[in-house]
């Protein structure tokens, strides 16, 4: 079947409209990065963006292909050492949005950076880069986000590692932890939305055109519950897929067209 | 005193088999001049920390210089997976100490407060507490709430890589000033490179700048274009081309050991590698000038 829209225009389109006017957004690399310098470009132009190198209110005259690029250094409103951005602005809550990905993301919006394998943490099958930010942006983020094409291999029931916690077991064993942030609001992935029910287990709450329940059930490895008012994201508007194609990523190093 | 010594001899002096280092700089002013000058002296059995390993660790591991290596994210930024250390970790032929970042940062920040161990907000994720014994939980004396606690780190020798610095060590640095502060603090022994050396009165002309204080630097290098593949704000760019073929050129033993035997043990230092590299890469990595506005210290 040919898409009238890229899995990649799918996600990145759909992140940037979780965005909020006068957020301040901790921003990784590749797609959460054009999400969140869409959304600046488009309804949220007091859109603060934080990049954990240390950068506070970045304004890239060209797309950063790494965390600490010089481009997001110049023209910023403040620079700080990793510690401060850790300790004084995530872990003290002055941030609103985090966006996360991740090999793995469970039925309770857990996600996995650290290994695969059933073998344990000691002798690693597959060991991935780990942490980084991401357990702290996961726990202290008012807000959190998670992008992913929608594989079965990335939606198992329990993932082989908690890197980032999401719900754990349920919503009342995050809230027991006591970690200041909400946990995971919604995972935007290639087919649709997944949020989170009152007992913190994700279901499906919405579709991008021309994609399927069925499609999205067969790609989870949990039993999908489809949420009873399954909505429809609107479709990317000309301009959001303008922005993105001829300001953001010109030389299409994240974005093919479909 | 002085200082100002070529990096061969601060390596030779400073930098002994079996020690912990750690070579500082959070994507920005990574001291890949001195990585290369450990492996062309063969170091052996290094415990290497730093956040992120990069490419300078990656290169140090597959030249055989480390028995251990410390980190919080393993990746080769921007581009995908770090492959030699991967590989080392998967096959279980290195030890390794694994923390977030915060928790890697709070380590040394520790160590440069000359405190026992740094507190942290629990984040709900237990698997790498479980992991790693060295991460513990201690009671708030105040609310009795348990937290995270992450052990200082007090490295034998920091390599800090620094836009300017004067004879004695004082040093400037601006841009993303990740985590060199807290590293050269936490050291026993600190060795700075620098892309400049100046005199003493352009440091004093803007004290905020001044990140390190030349009494806790052992050593200082005048090293230019040190940090290449990384880069030096304002001085020249990141080589994004070198990042990602660094992806290929690691995929196999042998074109490891080649590219070594031709960037590394073929050249007989720096700027050797820096001319080798050649006019086309330099001009590439150029960056047009941006001064900020100038700032008024009053004259008292």
């Amino acid at each position: 079947m040919t898409s009238t829209f890229s899995s990649a225009e799918l996600m990145i389109v759909n992140s940037a409209r979780m965005l909020r006017d006068g957020d301040v957004v901790f921003v990784g690399v590749g797609q959460p990065n054009l999400a969140c310098n869409l959304a600046k470009r488009t309804h949220a132009p007091n859109l603060t963006m934080i990049y954990e190198a240390g950068v506070i209110g970045a304004e890239p005259s060209r797309l950063p292909l790494s965390i600490g690029d010089p481009t997001l250094v110049s023209g910023a409103l403040s620079i700080c050492s990793m510690y401060d951005i850790f300790a004084n602005y995530l872990q003290r809550g002055n941030v609103d949005v985090g966006f996360l990905g991740g090999a793995q993301i469970d039925r309770f919006g857990n996600i996995n950076a650290t290994v695969i394998g059933n073998n344990g943490y000691a002798h690693p099958k597959v060991r991935l880069p780990g942490s980084g930010g991401a357990e702290l942006i996961s726990a202290w983020a008012n807000r959190c986000y998670i992008m992913t094409p929608h594989q079965k291999r990335r939606f198992p029931e329990k993932v082989d590692f908690i890197t980032s916690a999401g719900f754990l077991n349920g919503r009342s064993e995050r809230d027991a932890t006591g970690v200041r942030g909400g946990g995971p609001l919604a995972i935007i992935t290639d087919l649709g939305l997944l949020e989170p029910d009152e007992n913190g287990e994700l279901t499906l709450t919405a579709l991008h055109p021309e994609r399927t329940a069925e499609a999205a059930i067969e790609n989870t490895g949990w039993d999908l519950q489809v949420a009873a008012d399954l909505k429809s994201t609107e479709p990317p508007s000309d301009e959001e897929l303008r922005i993105l194609y001829d300001e953001l990523d010109p030389d299409g190093l994240y974005l093919k067209r479909a | 005193m002085s200082k100002l010594i070529p990096l061969s001899e601060a390596i030779s002096k400073f930098m002994q088999d079996g020690e912990s280092l750690y070579a500082a700089g959070f994507t920005h002013l990574i001291p890949f001049a001195a990585g290369h000058e450990i492996i062309r002296q063969g170091k052996r059995d290094l415990e290497l920390a730093r956040a992120t390993p990069d490419l300078i660790y990656d290169q140090m591991v597959a030249a055989g210089c480390a028995k251990k290596i410390t980190f919080s994210y393993m990746g080769n930024p921007g581009v995908g997976s770090l492959r030699i250390v991967r590989g080392a970790i998967e096959r279980g032929e290195i030890e390794w100490e694994e923390y977030s970042h915060f928790g890697m940062i709070s380590c040394l920040q520790a160590g440069a407060a000359g405190l026992p161990f740094m507190p942290i907000m629990p984040t709900g994720a237990t698997d790498l507490e479980k992991a790693n014994s060295r991460i513990k939980r201690v009671v708030d004396p105040y609310s009795g709430n348990e937290l995270i606690a992450v052990p200082a780190l007090n490295p034998d020798v920091a390599i800090i890589h620094v836009q300017r610095a004067d004879i004695n060590g004082n040093s400037h640095l601006w841009g993303i000033i990740g985590e060199q502060k807290e590293a050269a603090f936490a050291a026993e022994k600190v060795i700075v490179t620098a892309e400049e050396i100046v005199d003493e009165s352009v440091i004093r002309s803007d004290p905020n700048r001044t990140l390190i204080p030349g009494f806790i630097v052992d050593a200082v290098c005048h090293v230019p274009h040190a940090c290449h593949p990384s880069y030096a704000q304002g001085y020249y760019d990141r080589d994004n081309a070198f990042y990602m073929g660094w992806d290929e050129i690691s995929k196999s033993q042998e074109s490891v050991q080649s590219w070594l035997d031709e960037w590394v043990y073929g050249t007989r230092d720096h700027a050797e590698y820096w001319e080798k590299l050649g006019k086309e890469k330099h001009k590439n990595l150029e960056v047009e000038e941006l001064l900020s506005a100038p700032i008024n210290y009053g004259k008292y």
